[in-house]
């Protein structure tokens, strides 16, 4: 029996070994959050040493670089707000009856042909959209508003907020279409049995049923915008602007963080450490969004028993 | 009045209602159709646009002249050739002219008819965009075409060259090869990173508290915006570490705690998917724990933890915004050999070159935007098909 002693022994010293690694791995992650929030929050905090809290919540004034620099966010805040405002109004009716049409109305031969073109969507990367944006979508509707006598800017937000909203849509379609496939049949057999046009049971029947998990993918598309920054910094304007026009130029959160940190600042000046305060308020936001999402989600499994969500 | 409609009236189940409710229904469907055509051709359209304008930087136009070498013109490369072209011909090329007698001695001395650069200008304007080109050169232009003295030849500079200043010496190599270098590194930290995480929450971790935090970080992890990551790799590796850079140590590392979750979530599924009765019977067989994870399950879950890393490579591969935030926009003409010098990126010279006043280098943004969609596109369709290849029914 000797020998087959020695060899488990061997043997539980390197499965505590491996044991060790892997929960040292999954330390790794647990870490890497604690990292960007901590990587933040000690900059930011640095930053509100030299400049005031509340003036930076509700000042109108964005002003770096200058002597006196003043930072009060609340038009980038309003930038921000505007441009994924429109990103959603276009993201959402597009995204939701793209997944209606796919997982109610197509054939299995067109819904297998359909959703991959969907997410060659999702594939394209951020700076091809912004150059897309800056290149071709902006000129366009310079000219089309030109057309009718209005000015429209180069750095428009309807132009980068439409082109992001394009990029949004395979976001909620493509979970919208997971959730509402998940729907149990005998509901929509239900409702037709009843005499309900298809059209009826869809639109009182599966989409309500569906609606905590469609919400859950809108708001995931919503935080998908407020973060996203290639589109923006390329097709949106610098300048910190107040109006509720959308064919103005505006600035975002993102795009004022990228150019705090491009420029030659000192790293301790409050022009570059202003651009972590930023990063706080969409770690922040995106945080309590993606907490959002992920109750509703749950919310729906536990009512409808699915797993494969 | 039409016979059906008659025949329906004279129904006494019959609903007046009915046409109305049949018209609602035909206009939602018709709107649902609406947006997936939308979303469609949207994207056939903005194909169609980026290969419009991007494929005439697969050519560039030269100038069939004379060229003399000697002495004098190595000294000032201006002078190698005559007064006339001076305004038409690149800079860049005349400046390489030391370069390439050094690599062909033979050529010293000698005077060589041969197909010279022309610069960005006059080669928009033989591409047919908008132009800046004196008359007087225009005028020599023409009559150079007329004797068949002016052609376009593939553009061999954009896979040859790094970045330049000079547009029609400005290439994608370094740009790829930083690429190449900076996924090197992200997937090495990712890839066992993500799949032994994955393997210890699925496998080992009973159901506690601890294992709730990881599970609650995996998902906030996939939430947070890219760029914050950005701001991470600048205060921790860059401020704190004092690592290089603008490098692609830098620059893989932050893709790599970006890529963790999307491998750790699908390694995971791919683990769950191998049925409890392979580990059963290892353990019946007197297997412990880890030869059973070992030796069995994680083989089985390979090919789905080899699809969910494919698809993570990818978007690492797109991402650009922490990247700027690190540094990795710098001018780089060169082509990094190490994973510590200065690089850039494909995505990251994209951007560079999109913000470039002159028109010649929205052309190779495109061409560039080209290449690496299909590179994306060729990866997240081995990504499908290893999917179906290996797609086990248990």
């Amino acid at each position: 029996m000797k020998p087959f002693e020695l060899k488990n022994r061997h043997h539980g010293l390197k499965e505590q070994l491996i044991h060790f690694c892997l929960i040292s791995a999954a330390t790794v992650s647990i870490l890497t959050t604690f990292g960007v929030l901590f990587s933040i929050l000690f900059e930011a905090i640095e930053f509100f040493q030299m400049r005031s809290f509340w003036y930076f919540i509700t000042g109108t004034e964005w002003s770096p670089g200058v002597e006196n620099s003043k930072f009060g966010a609340v038009p980038i805040f309003a930038g921000t707000f505007m441009i994924t405002f429109i990103a959603m109004a276009v993201a959402v009716p597009i995204g939701l009856g793209s997944a209606i049409f796919l997982s109610e109305y197509a054939s299995d031969f067109l819904r297998d042909k359909l959703k991959p073109l969907l997410e060659i969507l999702a594939g394209i990367p951020t700076v091809v959209y912004g150059f897309f944006a800056a290149i071709t979508v902006a000129p366009a509707i310079v000219n089309f508003f030109a057309s009718f006598g209005v000015h429209a800017s180069f750095n428009s937000a309807l132009a980068s907020g439409a082109v992001m909203g394009i990029m949004i849509i395979p976001v909620i379609s493509s979970l919208s279409d997971d959730v509402i496939r998940a729907v149990p049949d005998s509901q929509r057999k239900a409702s037709l049995a009843l005499g309900m046009t298809q059209g009826e049971t869809i639109t009182s029947i599966v989409i309500p049923s569906a609606l905590p998990g469609i919400i859950s993918a809108s708001i995931l598309g919503l935080s998908k915008a407020l973060g996203e920054t290639m589109i923006v910094v390329m097709a949106a304007g610098l300048r910190p602007n107040l109006s509720w026009n959308p064919l103005e130029d505006m600035t975002t959160v993102t795009v004022r963080i990228v150019d705090a940190l491009v420029g030659d600042n000192e790293f301790n000046s409050p022009d570059t450490l202003s651009a972590f305060a930023l990063g706080l308020v969409l770690f922040v936001v995106t945080l309590i969004l993606n907490i959002i999402s992920i109750s509703l989600i749950h919310k729906f499994k536990e009512k409808y028993k699915v797993n494969t969500l | 009045m039409s016979k059906q409609a008659d025949s329906q009236l004279s129904n006494p189940f019959y609903d007046t209602s009915l046409n109305k409710r049949h018209l609602k229904a035909k206009v939602f469907k018709s709107f649902t159709i609406t947006s997936i055509i939308f979303s469609i051709s949207f994207l056939l359209f903005f194909l169609g646009d980026m290969i419009y304008k991007g494929l005439p930087a697969f050519q560039q136009s030269y100038i069939q002249i004379e060229v003399n070498y000697s002495e004098k013109t190595i000294a000032s490369t201006r002078k190698a050739i005559d007064k006339k072209y001076r305004k038409v011909v690149s800079r860049a090329w005349l400046r390489d002219i030391p370069k390439r007698v050094k690599a062909n001695p033979e050529l010293l001395g000698t005077k060589q008819i041969t197909w010279v650069l022309l610069n960005h200008q006059v080669d928009q304007y033989l591409k047919g965009h908008y132009y800046k080109v004196k008359d007087k050169d225009l005028n020599l232009i023409k009559t150079m075409q007329a004797q068949d003295k002016v052609e376009l030849h593939f553009n061999q500079i954009f896979f040859s060259h790094g970045d330049s200043k000079i547009p029609e010496n400005s290439g994608f190599k370094s740009a790829v090869v930083g690429s190449v270098l900076t996924l090197l590194v992200t997937m090495i930290v990712a890839f066992p990173l993500g799949v032994m995480t994955a393997v210890y929450l699925e496998e080992f971790a009973e159901d506690n508290r601890w294992t709730q935090l990881v599970e609650v970080n995996i998902n906030n992890l996939a939430a947070i915006p890219s760029i914050l990551f950005g701001l991470l790799g600048l205060a921790v590796f860059i401020s704190l570490f004092g690592m290089p850079r603008s490098s692609p140590l830098v620059g893989g590392l932050t893709l790599a705690l970006m890529t963790l979750p999307i491998i750790i979530v699908s390694s995971r599924a791919a683990l769950r998917s191998v049925p409890d009765s392979i580990r059963q019977a290892g353990y019946g067989l007197g297997l412990t724990k880890v030869q059973v994870v070992q030796d069995h399950v994680l083989p089985l879950a390979f090919p789905g933890i080899m699809t969910g890393s494919i698809i993570g490579l990818s978007q690492a591969m797109g991402e650009t915004a922490p990247l700027i935030i690190i540094g990795m926009i710098a001018f780089i003409p060169d082509t990094p050999t190490s994973i510590f010098e200065s690089a850039t990126v494909m995505p990251a010279q994209l951007f560079t070159w999109a913000g470039m006043p002159e028109r010649a280098y929205v052309e190779r943004t495109a061409a560039g935007i080209m290449l690496l969609i299909s590179v994306l596109i060729s990866l997240n369709t081995f990504a499908i098909y290893l999917r179906k290849r290996f797609e086990v029914k248990w």
